[in-house]
């Protein structure tokens, strides 16, 4: 894959992040402006192609979501643009709960305590759904990455979550 | 973005904001989700023995579109037979609602839970 190669890193979900981002300053340097201040035009031209790319990988490989997306697009499953609606009624109920829970922790009493709590918990599913899906990812057999693309669905929503609580913190903060 | 009238009022009014007793065996639920946006939409119906439905309730997480589509659908399905909400599409909502493209998902979140809550209706019938 692409994105991982720039980067010479293994192609696998549970991404180093700590290469990947030292691999990033080395290719930006590699590429910098500066080196390229005798060069010929097209040479330029090329080095800010470059940079452009290795800004793009790094910001789909950096996003737990967006890697996973484009993991499974790279393999012929492509679910960035969908509009299509999950509909599993057993994670939906526990998404919906953990919207009223989000909403109940505005008007609590210690707020602060709860969203701590409420941060936890969103760890976890996060923990839970990121392993299932490293695995499926790591898998040969593809039959197993639609099952893999409903994982990245459900982590969508845990994101969602997460988004929603901090809205709520800086809400509270001010 | 700026909503429609419509939009806005459903925002301000949403009708049917609730939810009907799920262990009542004439009542059926529908849980939707879009995962692109994250927003979450439960919409229940009350279904009469003769197959109409007499009530209507939804709660929906999610931006404006998506809960004027959940308020819409409810004020629209009561009073039908399940074949007639069944036919209810997600383009009748955009037109109505006077929805941009971009929330056009919020439109099919409403449709798919009407189709949602219809088949949780049967299968619940056939128990």
């Amino acid at each position: 894959m692409r994105y991982f190669e720039l980067f010479n890193l293994p192609a696998i979900y549970n991404v180093d992040l700590k290469q990947l981002n030292q691999r990033y300053l080395e290719l930006q340097r590699a590429v910098h402006p500066d080196k390229y201040a005798g060069k010929s035009e097209r040479e330029k031209l090329l080095a800010v192609q470059k940079t452009s790319e290795i800004n793009d990988a790094l910001a789909v490989l950096k996003h737990p979501v967006k890697r996973a997306e484009y993991m499974l697009s790279e393999r012929g499953v492509d679910i960035r643009a969908e509009q299509q609606t999950l509909q599993d009624p057993a994670f939906l109920m526990q998404q919906m709960e953990l919207r009223e829970a989000l909403e109940d922790i505005q008007h609590s009493s210690d707020p602060e305590s709860e969203i701590d709590a409420f941060e936890a918990q969103i760890k976890l599913l996060d923990q839970q759904y990121s392993a299932k899906l490293a695995h499926q990812l790591a898998d040969e057999d593809t039959s197993v990455l639609e099952v893999a693309a409903d994982n990245v669905r459900k982590l969508k929503f845990i994101y969602k979550l997460r988004e929603e609580l901090s809205r709520i913190e800086d809400n509270l903060l001010d | 973005m700026a909503y429609s009238d419509k939009v806005i009022d459903h925002v301000e009014n949403p009708r049917n904001v609730g939810t009907l007793d799920k262990n009542d065996p004439n009542v059926a639920t529908g849980m939707v989700g879009a995962p692109a946006c994250g927003d979450v939409m439960k919409l229940q119906i009350k279904v009469s023995d003769e197959g109409v439905i007499e009530d209507a309730k939804f709660k929906t997480y999610g931006c404006g579109s998506a809960i004027a589509s959940s308020s819409l659908v409810t004020e629209w399905v009561k009073g039908k037979t399940l074949d007639q909400a069944a036919e209810i599409k997600n383009t009748d909502i955009t037109a109505e609602l006077e929805l941009p493209p971009v929330k056009i998902h919020c439109s099919i979140l409403a449709e798919d839970a009407i189709q949602a809550a219809i088949a949780d209706y049967k299968s619940k019938q056939t128990k």
